[in-house]
């Protein structure tokens, strides 16, 4: 069986029309990871005897009739979402060597469907950056162009996907951690509404604006991730009493009529011209199919970047407080606590990570707390109400993934400041806890590919993944070539 | 007499008797072997999330208004953060700038005068682990068991000059927390725990003086002596033209001492900021309403009751209603057998002396308030007699067990028996005659002696009143 860009449903009739069994479908793979990943770099563990086992229960289930959507299917998932008995480092020396005694909800949900987990894939350390080349194991590169970057942090999960290393994949998504590596990567993926799916097992980067979502080839694979994964748990508090639609329920519906706002701020000067065209050209496309496109604009923009690097790295520093060496995770050396704390924070994180903590602690401090935390949570609430007032007028909102196609390895090593601002056009979207896909629109010169986003209003992740369907629905895409 | 004026706030910190812990479901019972009652919530495991426990919020909510405080209709959850091993998350969640409670009043009396007490805040947080240090081997253990336990820190205004006040105010509160079912306030667990800030400034002057905060006090009794030893230093430290340091200070309660821990400037930061975890609340006034009403009768309301209602004398009211388990105990007793003022005096007269004197365990009863009201029965109705009551409460208090089995067991009953009374009557006054001659004279006083000696070669087979009749009969003979 070809597995290149091989989708969900179409290895779902394979399993259940016994084309192949689920132990075969694992096998090919991990075949396929072992030849290629050496390469990539996309997985940190790779759960081999686990997975085999996982499908021979799923093959039981296929047997019995009893398969629902995600029985016997392998995916990837992100190495900071907790699984039970499987090492979740989050690219971490720190978490080298820890195996959570818990499972994340997600996984629960996953495992109640009958999935093969493949392994763990890469990202940035404790998914702090856009490249995934802060991972302390795994530097995963972009399947289009192993000299450049797959994006980040849930650079391996898109990576993954995107050289048919896994069918589809988990990732999160704090400001654009899910939808910059799809669109570099040249797959689909979408940051559900803030309080959609649990966070209970995905470690902590960002509280207020951490989501767990899919990665997958297109968005009616998205939908049909999403449909597993979602719904109220008892064991986040943050997590939304409202009930899970069929996320497939709208796709291939007509999107005449549909009101897509552009708002200019998000096509200015900052954002390559060939990435602007790209996204200009499918918006045209969409219009075409009978959307209309509406002009419109987000002032409030110019504020995102401080406001959002504000409120997560204040958050993190102290998420990221529990890491002290004490009780699990990499420990230093001391003669006092206090010692024995410092050099283990020293020595188990990085250096963006450190830099996010002395951020953090910095804006959180006694005396700057109001120049700082206080204006950017002021400033979210600026943000969200120009979300509210566009989407009074629109249905959703149409703007690039990135400023520019994937780069070079190493070319924003020595600028964090660039690294940041390279976020302008997600990071609104997790402030304002927005659902977001991104999408394949186009193709460099070079072959890049090139991503676009769309907004949707809250819990409204019905009508993006529509609008991104419809758009795939005329568009090829181009597989990579290993 | 001293040339100044002490004054002083508390904080007292108080676990809440709710069942599991306020982030996670865990035990939040005291003790257990260590690391036997965590979980990766309270732990602190990557990934896992903190979940209210509604209970608590019910808990503070009762603490509020019990000490008259205005419950805010919003209120929210901050992150204090600081590092230590007992502290998995190195961060506490508590509440700083939107606490459940604030503004509230206490009544206490001292020395027969009646003073308020104003509450700043209560406000509801987590209690960290415990460390324990072998010096032995040179390492330090972290327990977990106590993370995560709820607690409520109420802290008062600086409306304290002497430690007979706060002591006071101490004991009230005891009782409060004890009758609202909200704490079971064993200081000695650590249930209840209290810092004192404290500062002297000349007699008459308006300002306050530089403050220093006192920890580790263990008992009321600790309490009141770390007070004075710190009034006393601070005059000393001023009278010798130096000047108090705003620092926080150790009570070594063997040396009868403080000493500095750490000064202002070595104070933490501690970057609160709101926990985005936990979701602010908003109380309604039906929710607000459905629990104040549940609050149980409180110490002044049951004093009152067992006055009024009862006809129980005030002092004995109070004495009963001054410990919460002879408090339930006789009410509990009263069910059974209803004369409240003999059970009462029973109560006070022979439980507290026992208890008193460690006889008796109130935490370790073997006998109900079933078993004790049916002694007191028994005593009311000349079933048996005094001596051989307390010969029946000493064993209920070391076996248990039930006053007629022990009454039978023991031979302890009135026997009614008039030919054995007549016997040793006679035969006392056969070999007393010259009381008897004194009686006859006139001389009442003797009938006591007589009344001893019957009593004692009864040893209890006879009621009082038997005694009684057939010896003013014999004498008047």
């Amino acid at each position: 069986m070809d597995l290149t860009r091989a989708k969900i449903r179409d290895l779902r009739s394979a399993l259940d029309e016994k084309k192949i069994s689920a132990a075969e479908l694992c096998g090919e793979y991990l075949k396929r990871i072992g030849e290629q990943d050496k390469n990539l770099l996309s997985y940190i563990t790779v759960t081999k005897e686990k997975a085999l086992s996982d499908a021979e229960n799923a093959q039981k289930l296929i047997d019995a009739g009893k398969a629902t959507a995600l029985t016997g299917i392998p995916l990837a998932v992100k190495d900071n979402i907790c699984t039970d008995g499987v090492k979740t480092t989050c690219s971490s020396r720190m978490l080298e060597n820890f195996i959570p005694p818990y499972n994340a909800t997600v996984i629960e949900k996953l495992n109640a469907e009958g999935y093969v987990l493949l392994g763990k894939a890469s990202m940035d350390e404790f998914a702090m950056g856009g490249s995934t080349q802060t991972s302390a194991f795994a530097k995963t590169r972009n399947p289009y162009d192993l000299e450049r970057v797959p994006g980040g942090s849930s650079g391996g999960s898109a990576a993954a996907v995107a050289a048919s290393l896994a069918p589809a994949a988990l990732g999160s998504d704090t400001g654009g951690s899910i939808r910059q590596p799809a669109s570099f990567c040249g797959v689909t993926g979408i940051k559900p509404t803030y309080g959609r799916v649990s966070r209970y097992g995905l470690v902590a980067f960002a509280s207020s604006l951490d989501q767990i979502g899919p990665i997958a080839n297109d968005a009616h694979d998205c939908a049909i991730l999403l449909n597993a994964i979602c719904g109220h748990d008892r064991h986040d508090a943050t997590s939304a009493r409202v009930e899970t639609p069929d996320f497939t329920a709208k796709l291939g519906q007509p999107i005449k009529g549909m009101k897509i706002a552009l708002p200019k701020e998000f096509y200015s000067d900052a954002i390559d011209d060939c990435v602007k065209k790209s996204v200009m050209d499918a918006a045209h496309e969409l219009e075409k199919q009978g959307a209309i496109l509406v002009d419109c604009s987000m002032p409030g923009l110019k504020y995102a970047i401080p406001a959002y690097y504000l409120i997560a790295c204040a958050e993190a520093a102290s998420n990221l407080s529990r890491f002290d060496g004490i009780k699990y995770g990499y420990r230093g050396e001391g003669r006092t606590f206090g010692e024995l704390i410092v050099d283990s924070r020293n020595k188990g994180f990085g250096e963006e990570v450190k830099r996010r903590i002395l951020l953090g602690n910095y804006a959180l401090s006694s005396g700057y707390y109001d120049a700082y935390y206080k204006k950017a949570l002021a400033l979210k609430q600026e943000i969200i109400k120009e979300y509210s007032e566009i989407f009074g007028q629109c249905d959703v909102i149409l703007t690039p993934t990135a400023p520019t196609p994937a780069y070079k390895i190493g070319a924003q090593d020595n600028d964090p400041v660039k690294m940041y601002t390279a976020d302008i056009c997600t990071v609104t979207v997790n402030i304002a806890g927005l659902p977001g896909i991104s999408t394949t629109c186009g193709y460099t010169e070079n072959g890049l590919p090139i991503g676009m986003s769309i907004i949707g209003k809250r819990f409204d992740e019905q009508t993006i993944l529509q609008c991104a369907d419809a758009f795939e629905q005329g568009f090829s895409p181009v597989a990579p070539k290993l | 007499m001293s040339a100044f004026y002490p004054t002083m706030g508390l904080e007292i910190h108080a676990e809440l008797l709710t069942k599991s812990k306020v982030f996670c479901t865990c035990s939040a019972e005291f003790g257990g072997t260590p690391n036997s009652r965590c979980c990766p919530v309270c732990s602190g495991m990557p990934g896992t999330l903190p979940v209210l426990n509604q209970k608590a919020v019910e808990y503070i909510i009762k603490a509020g208004y019990v000490m008259n405080c205005d419950i805010s209709r919003f209120t929210k959850w901050d992150r204090k953060n600081y590092f230590y091993p007992d502290l998995p998350k190195a961060y506490q969640i508590s509440q700083m700038p939107r606490p459940v409670c604030l503004a509230g009043t206490v009544k206490i009396n001292v020395k027969g005068e009646e003073k308020v007490i104003r509450i700043n805040r209560i406000h509801l947080e987590e209690d960290a682990g415990k460390l324990v240090h072998d010096e032995v081997n040179r390492i330090s253990l972290a327990d977990y068991n106590r993370c995560g336990i709820p607690l409520i820190e109420i802290v008062t205004e600086p409306d304290f000059h002497s430690s007979d006040e706060v002591i006071a105010f101490l004991e009230k509160i005891k009782l409060l927390l004890q009758y609202a079912g909200i704490c079971d306030c064993k200081m000695e667990q650590g249930s209840i725990r209290c810092d004192v800030n404290i500062s002297i400034a000349p007699k008459g002057s308006d300002e306050l003086g530089t403050r220093t905060e006192l920890k580790n006090l263990n008992s009321l009794k600790a309490i009141a002596r770390a007070i004075e030893v710190e009034i006393e230093r601070q005059e000393e430290v001023i009278e010798s033209g130096e000047r108090v340091i705003q620092e926080t200070r150790r009570f070594n309660d063997a040396l009868g001492e403080t000493t500095a821990m750490r000064s202002k400037e070595d104070a933490h930061d501690y970057r609160y900021f709101p926990d985005p975890d936990i979701p602010p609340i908003i109380f309604t006034e039906e929710e607000l309403e459905a629990i104040k009403n549940s609050i149980p009768e409180l110490p002044e309301q049951r004093v009152e009751r067992y006055v009024n209602s009862l006809g129980l004398k005030k002092a004995d009211a109070d004495i009963i209603v001054g410990d919460k388990r002879v408090c339930d105990f006789f009410d509990e007793a009263t069910k059974s057998y209803d004369n409240p003022k003999a059970i009462a005096n029973y109560i006070v007269g022979e439980l507290t002396r026992r208890i008193n004197l460690g006889e008796v365990d109130m935490d370790a009863l073997k006998f109900t308030g079933a078993d004790f009201a049916r002694l007191v029965e028994l005593l009311q109705t000349d079933k048996v007699s005094q001596s051989n009551a307390k010969i029946i409460l000493g064993e209920l208090v070391e076996n248990g067990g039930s006053p007629d089995k022990i009454a039978d067991e023991q031979d302890l009953w009135i026997k009614e028996d008039n030919d054995l009374l007549a016997k040793v009557v006679d035969e006392i006054i056969a070999n007393n005659p010259k009381p008897v001659e004194q009686y006859k004279s006139g001389d009442q006083k003797v009938f006591g002696f007589f009344m001893g000696q019957a009593n004692k070669a009864l040893k209890g087979a006879a009621s009082p009143k038997a005694i009684q009749d057939y010896l003013r009969k014999k004498l008047s003979e």
